[in-house]
């Protein structure tokens, strides 16, 4: 790997993307109005928002990055531009790395402007430092990044791509504590959303709005995460070959 | 002996249960203008795609510059053009060729020198995919040309380009041919008609090689009169 390869790759991606100022508009603006309607739906019950307006944070960066990313992944498959990189002195992991430093840097304005919002205006009670709601939120979008560049590597065309959506994202969303408490499921679900990365943020999430100290669980809650995403970006490399059929 | 920039030996491949490369063998001249011609489906991209080594073999020997085609060391040596051009529509020309000359590690004012090079200046600027089809295509002929390739396989180049600057390519191809530090290339192309402008023809058919030879050799031991009428001759001496 080479700091410059990854750094270069990581600008091109990002030109990629100030060419595309409507895609960067859905990306930081789409949450805000999200987590906005969601206060505004709990109107009547402020406690309700209290309990899920958080996991929410992590959620959102999450799922837009995981689709963001696996339809990146996937036109750099379809235009040539992916076997033309893999003939050139580029390691994959220039490649990977500088999508998830470019992702990574989006992720972090993403998740400024929601927390900011979230907790400012919106009055989500966080007992915990704010600096580790961004935190979470900026991994959970790595961790959406990674996972993003690894199932681009099983989806042939954009309808698929998009369909790995509800395939990899709906179960982790359903199962994550988000609707029921993780530990009331049965068991066998439970242990499902155990090994289930999106779990984890769900849980570190709750654990910075209830306690006000940095615990040795809530940073155990961030390892997984962290851990999940570069297992995934390994995958990843995993799938980028040079020779194809 | 000679001295062969691509040699290729008893290559096998075999592409979803269909065999597209029953045996083959070639060489490429060091230094030489190779064309290979052949009509469409008979191999030729297969066969530039094992040379660049991002095809997966069944079996044979393919050799660049001695080492085994695709291995790390040739990866700054050998330029790749597909035949639909690979470059980030959504990126302006010189966004384009900055990002693969950081790649390859090219001097800072490569991407310049390429695309006058290939007939591109004024259009720096423009956004690839605003760009016409023959214009896309200099494009991504011109990455091919960043930094100091050796061997520069380029997949039918010069199709739907309009005829002068056709001819302003192949002559860009024979200066870097004959320059002080000479490139090698091996250009397909279905149109016979550009076999004139090869030092060295390879003419290919079903998987097979028919004739390797100069474009004059080939008219002389086939008594044709164009490398169209070679081609037919050469097949129905197989069959």
């Amino acid at each position: 790997m080479s700091l410059r390869r990854t750094t270069a790759t990581a600008r091109r991606v990002l030109e990629q993307l100030r060419h595309d100022p409507r895609t960067i508009a859905l990306m930081l603006v789409m949450p805000c109005v999200l987590i906005t309607l969601l206060k505004w739906t709990f109107d009547a019950s402020p406690h309700e928002f209290q309990a899920i307006g958080a996991a929410l944070l992590g959620i959102f960066p999450f799922i837009i990055m995981f689709l963001v990313t696996s339809v990146s992944m996937l036109r750099e498959r379809t235009s040539g531009t992916l076997e033309r990189l893999l003939t050139m002195p580029l390691a994959k992991g220039d490649l990977l790395g500088g999508y998830a430093l470019a992702f990574g840097a989006v992720a972090l304005v993403q998740a400024l402007l929601v927390s900011a919002l979230t907790i400012g205006p919106l009055g989500l009670s966080v007992a915990g430092p704010a600096w580790a709601v961004v935190l979470v939120a900026v991994l959970d979008a790595l961790l959406g990044t990674a996972l993003g560049l690894f199932t681009s590597a099983f989806a042939r065309t954009e309808f698929q791509a998009v369909q790995f959506l509800p395939a990899f994202v709906l179960p982790q969303l359903l199962l994550c504590g988000l609707f029921t408490p993780r530990d009331q499921m049965q068991t066998a679900l439970h242990w499902v959303s155990d090994v289930m990365p999106l779990s984890y943020a769900v849980d570190a999430m709750d654990k910075i709005t209830s306690r006000s100290a940095v615990t040795g669980a809530l940073i155990a809650d961030l390892a997984i995460i962290a851990g999940a995403g570069v297992l995934a970006l390994a995958l990843g490399a995993v799938t980028l070959r040079r020779r194809t059929e | 002996m000679m001295n062969y920039a691509v040699e290729v030996r008893d290559l096998r491949v075999v592409r979803g249960g269909q065999v597209v490369l029953p045996s083959l063998s070639a060489q490429v001249e060091a230094g030489s203008v190779t064309g290979l011609l052949g009509p469409s489906g008979c191999g030729k991209t297969t066969l530039l795609r094992s040379v660049v080594g991002v095809q997966r073999v069944a079996g044979g020997e393919v050799r660049v510059l001695g080492a085994p085609a695709g291995s790390a060391v040739l990866r700054d040596r050998i330029g790749y053009v597909t035949q639909a051009p690979s470059v980030y529509g959504d990126l302006s020309v010189i966004e384009n060729l900055r990002y693969f000359a950081a790649v390859i590690g090219a001097p800072p004012d490569d991407p310049e020198r390429v695309v006058a090079a290939v007939g591109l200046a004024g259009k720096e600027a423009a956004r690839a995919d605003r760009l016409s089809g023959g214009q896309r295509a200099r494009v991504s002929l011109a990455a091919a040309l960043l930094g100091t390739p050796k061997v520069l396989v380029l997949d039918e180049p010069t199709v739907g380009l309009d005829p002068v600057l056709r001819a302003e390519l192949w002559a860009l191809f024979h200066r870097l041919a004959t320059a002080e530090d000479p490139v090698t290339f091996l250009i397909s192309s279905h149109v016979m008609d550009e076999a004139s402008r090869c030092t060295r023809l390879l003419l290919m058919r079903q998987g097979r090689i028919l004739a390797a030879d100069t474009p004059r050799g080939l008219l002389a031991s086939t008594g044709a009169r164009d490398v169209e009428d070679a081609f037919l001759r050469l097949v129905g001496a197989a069959s």
